[in-house]
């Protein structure tokens, strides 16, 4: 490059000191060292230091003289005007000057604006007291560490990464640490909900609360911070709370002086702002629409800044590609680029539950475009490589989850692969059971299933990731006698069966998605339409009261409580309770079906009124009117207790020999608004002649001189099948009782979607009256775990909704009624 | 004829759509479903089924895909284009987000 040291040199002046001005001026000066006189004025009173250390030092990992990236004798070598602690208060564009606070006027050609961000403070009462910091600078660190030193409870608010390393290196301070998140899972910007787990583990195992979904409604204290309060009543004891919730682009001062600021101050490919001797880099700017608050794509914004400034011709900034990393000792943890939750087929993904390993690869036509590692991020840079030149994956995608180290090898047939094994390879992580050990025990024993192997070896029988390696061990051994063909596995995402996967969920305690799918090895990183229903339910069914229900797991008649239409309405069927009504009932059915001009109104096989063809939109008002008059969901849509059909009974039959009506209202009351794994239909006939076709629901009564027959896996649809007879009780009490229980098997045992006749074929008649007509203690037992998830599902999902509840499904999220010009017609 | 810049709607915020759901914008030609994934990527498809009408926004969302509440199909997102054997179209529009707003170019969503 030409430089004319003979030229007056220009006057640069940079506003702001930190890590941006200071990449800037270096690369500045490697390219033009006398072009320009400098100015730095600087907010802090400080030299330039690495802010993203600041983790470390709050930590004790590090001290500030070891992150000070610039010492005086830089500023002094470079000639530097450094003005600590004097900010700029305003920019004169036309008399291209600045003014600091104490008055001074400094004149400029170029200047450069890198004021960074300011952390958000989220405006609730009380966030102004004493004790109440951000996470920003030395000073915020000082103040941290200050306050650990009296020790006490600490409240971290934000559980992104800048809340995570603050709640660490507060708790390594001996503070009892707590981080509140307003989201579901940490980092969610970062980490997909499976990486956010294992997360969410680590973080806890050192003792830091996480209470995630949790908005902070108020700090509380008198004349300084004493407790934070949630908006679900929460109080949480605080001496210190820190606000980590964010950054925003500190662009005032450039707005101020009529520079362009949308988000952040708006710059060019070159770093230049709506005024031409105006530049700006770093947290402040915002370049393509898009802030960062990173440390890389500020290098690369500082090298195309100083290159202009030296007056070279560079190829613009182009934007970046930004990879995150949590610096948190002993949490390894990484993710780059567009974590998408992917297709199957566009994603590849790892998981180990006992080293706590989880990586996930995103492809878009065999390219990389996004990955998050967890527990193991030593490919971290080689993916984000990939990533960055769009390089063509194709010959490796079937190595590439095993990293840069395992490049070239050739896949083998997986049966091929296990068979081709030494004899002392672990195949079972957990239970550390290697393959001779295996294949000794097929040939030895004789044994010919997994199931029998899993008793005898142990082999697979924890985790059940190494399934499919055991599977293919029995294959290899036994060849042709390998009779676990049928074996069928729950979907595409994961080896394992639906009873395997509802085993393991209750023995291993897994309580949320993400827990399953890392913890049973899915394959896929937020699995298909097929398991997540599935697993809802499972997690439902396995933790009454404590699971959260994920309405967006559900099949649309569930979320939005009635059964959807050929044509995409609704049918509504309020609840009868035994077939019975009122006149006022009646009544009310026939207003709502005049209201909202429903066009048929007809009684079901299950002698409930079906009102067909309501318009989505009307329906939270069709149900408020129900409601009004009394009447609640039927449930009608749901995987879960439909109707119980009665017939007249005692109260009006010749023949009836007990309250038929009155059981079936009992027993409906009872076991209503319980999830089952499929629909469950009940009827309660008052004499054998059956009149209320007890013989072929999934539960049915007949009613007989000498109490109540209890009737199982009975089918009137796609497959016509009498009930078989589980047993006989006496007394209606018992009836109640052994009838609830069998539901509680059913909804402990059977696949999802898998009706009670199924279920019944599947585990034999003789079990299920073993468990219901001959174990009194677990009868009982059945009995109380069905009533206690009753306590926590027995609502009237219409009354939720009609009172707004999930209000968004119901109502168009626009309606543009616009006259178009001509010309678009 | 494009115009389409002048044509962008705001039809409302990202938040108003739960994560893997969808919402209609109704306009006077078609009601048009606007998705939003678990990464918040956003995407309008017109509100049937290629296959028997069916409402899309009223399916399970997955990945960049979507079931159709009726019978099932599976229905790419980004272009509209049924998955697997089944064949098929919805017609799909432009659609864009921008500090935390969903927009929609009319100029072709209300095109014939």
């Amino acid at each position: 490059m030409e430089h004319r040291s003979t030229a007056p040199r220009q006057k640069l002046v940079v506003l702001g000191n930190g890590m941006a001005a200071g990449r800037v001026l270096e690369e500045l000066f490697e390219r033009a060292p006398e072009r320009y006189d400098v100015t730095i004025f600087g907010a802090e009173p400080r030299v330039n230091y690495d802010r993203i250390m600041l983790s470390p030092v709050l930590a004790g990992d590090k001290q500030f003289d070891d992150i000070v990236v610039h010492d005086d004798a830089w500023y002094a070598r470079h000639n530097i005007d450094l003005r600590k602690g004097e900010p700029v208060v305003a920019i004169d564009r036309a008399a291209r000057t600045v003014r600091t606070e104490t008055g001074a006027i400094h004149p400029y050609d170029a200047l450069i604006i890198a004021t960074g961000s300011r952390p958000i403070l989220i405006p609730v009462p009380g966030a102004e007291l004493p004790g109440v910091v951000t996470f920003r600078d030395l000073d915020d660190v000082d103040a941290m560490l200050t306050a650990a030193r009296k020790g006490g409870n600490a409240v971290v608010i934000g559980g992104g990464l800048l809340g995570l390393e603050a709640a660490a290196g507060l708790a390594a301070n001996g503070m009892k640490t707590s981080v509140v998140h307003l989201m579901p899972t940490l980092m969610e910007r970062q980490l997909d909900p499976n990486a956010a787990y294992l997360l969410q583990k680590a973080i806890e195992q050192r003792g830091i609360e996480i209470l995630t979904g949790a908005n902070t409604s108020a700090i509380l204290g008198s004349d300084k911070v004493e407790a934070v309060r949630l908006d679900d009543g929460r109080t949480l004891p605080a001496d210190l709370v820190v606000m980590a919730v964010g950054i925003r682009p500190n662009a005032i001062l450039a707005k101020e002086a009529g520079l362009e600021v949308k988000r952040g101050l708006v710059v060019d490919d070159f770093l230049r702002t709506s005024d031409d001797n105006i530049f700006a880099v770093g947290e402040c700017v915002e370049h393509r629409g898009q802030c960062y608050g990173l440390v890389a794509p500020l290098y690369e914004m500082a090298r195309t800044l100083a290159a202009t400034l030296a007056g070279e011709q560079v190829p613009g900034y182009a934007g970046s590609v930004t990879s995150t990393k949590l610096k948190v000792t002993g949490v390894d943890l990484f993710s780059a680029g567009n974590f998408a939750e992917g297709d199957e087929n566009d994603e590849i993904v790892l998981r180990d539950p006992r080293r706590g390993v989880y990586k996930r690869i995103v492809l878009q036509d065999n390219r990389v475009i996004g990955a998050v590692l967890y527990g193991d991020t030593a490919d971290g840079a080689w993916y984000f490589d990939l990533l960055k030149k769009n390089a063509d994956i194709t010959a490796m995608r079937d190595t590439l989850i095993s990293g840069q180290a395992y490049q070239g090898g050739v896949p083998l047939d997986p049966i091929a692969a296990v068979a081709g094994l030494s004899d002392d390879v672990e195949i079972c992580g957990c239970n550390g059971v290697c393959k001779g050990t295996i294949t000794q025990a097929i040939t030895a024993k004789g044994l010919t299933t997994l199931d029998e192997l899993r008793a005898q070896t142990k082999a697979s029988a924890s985790c059940g990731q190494c399934t499919s390696k055991v599977e293919a061990l029995l294959v290899a051994t036994l060849g042709d006698k390998y009779a676990g063909g049928a074996r069928k596995p729950m979907c595409k995402c994961v080896d394992l069966t639906h009873e395997e996967v509802r085993g393991f969920i209750v023995s291993k305690e897994l309580k949320s998605v993400p827990a399953v799918m890392q913890e049973l090895g899915w394959k896929t990183s937020c699995g298909c339409p097929s398991c997540r229903p599935a697993l809802n339910y499972y997690l439902l069914c396995a933790w009454p009261g404590e699971y959260r229900d994920d309405a967006q797991s559900r099949f649309i008649n569930e979320r939005v409580h009635a059964n959807i239409q050929k044509d995409g309405t609704f049918s509504v069927v309020p609840r009868m309770w035994g077939g019975l009504t009122t006149p006022n009932e009646l009544r009310a059915i026939a207003d709502v079906a005049d209201r909202f001009k429903i066009p048929t109104v007809k009684v079901t096989g299950g002698q409930r009124i079906d009102l067909l063809g309501v318009r989505k939109e009307d329906l939270p008002a069709v149900w408020a009117q129900l409601n009004a008059a009394g009447l609640v969901s039927g449930q009608a849509y749901a995987k879960s207790l439909r109707t119980v059909k009665t017939c007249v009974g005692t109260d009006w039959c010749r023949f009836g020999t007990q309250d038929s009506t009155g059981l079936g209202v009992k027993l409906e009351r009872l076991l209503c608004g319980s999830w089952t794994p499929a629909k469950v239909k009940l009827a309660v006939s008052g004499c054998p002649r059956n009149c209320a076709e007890a013989t072929v629901k999934d539960i049915g009564i007949i009613c007989v001189e000498s109490g109540y027959d209890i009737h199982i896996a009975g089918a009137a649809g796609l497959h016509v099948r009498a009930t078989d007879l589980l047993g006989h009780v006496d007394t209606e009490e018992e009836a109640l009782e052994y009838v609830a229980a069998t539901m509680q098997l059913y909804r402990e045992q059977a696949g999802y979607l898998e009706r009670v006749w199924k279920w019944v074929e599947k585990v034999g008649l003789d079990k299920v009256r073993a468990a219901i007509m001959d174990d009194h203690e677990g009868r009982r037992a059945l009995f109380d775990r069905f009533q206690q998830s009753q306590r926590a599902v027995r609502k009237d999902p219409w009354a939720e909704r009609a009172a707004g509840r999930e209000l968004h499904e119901f109502m168009p999220l626009a309606e543009l009624n616009l006259i178009m010009p001509a010309a678009a017609e | 004829m494009k115009q389409s810049n002048d044509f962008w709607f705001d039809v409302g915020p990202l938040h108003a759509i739960p994560p893997r759901g969808a919402r209609t914008v109704k306009t006077p030609r078609r009601e048009i479903a606007v998705f939003r994934t678990a990464s918040d990527e956003v995407f309008a498809l017109e509100n049937r089924c290629p296959h028997k009408g069916g409402p899309l926004s009223d399916g399970i969302v997955h990945g960049r895909k979507v079931a159709c509440p009726l019978h099932n199909w599976i229905i790419n997102l980004d272009d509209g284009k049924a998955t697997g054997a089944d064949s098929g179209c919805a017609r799909s529009f432009p659609v864009k987000l921008e500090n935390g707003r969903i927009y929609l170019d009319m100029s072709v969503a209300a095109a014939p």
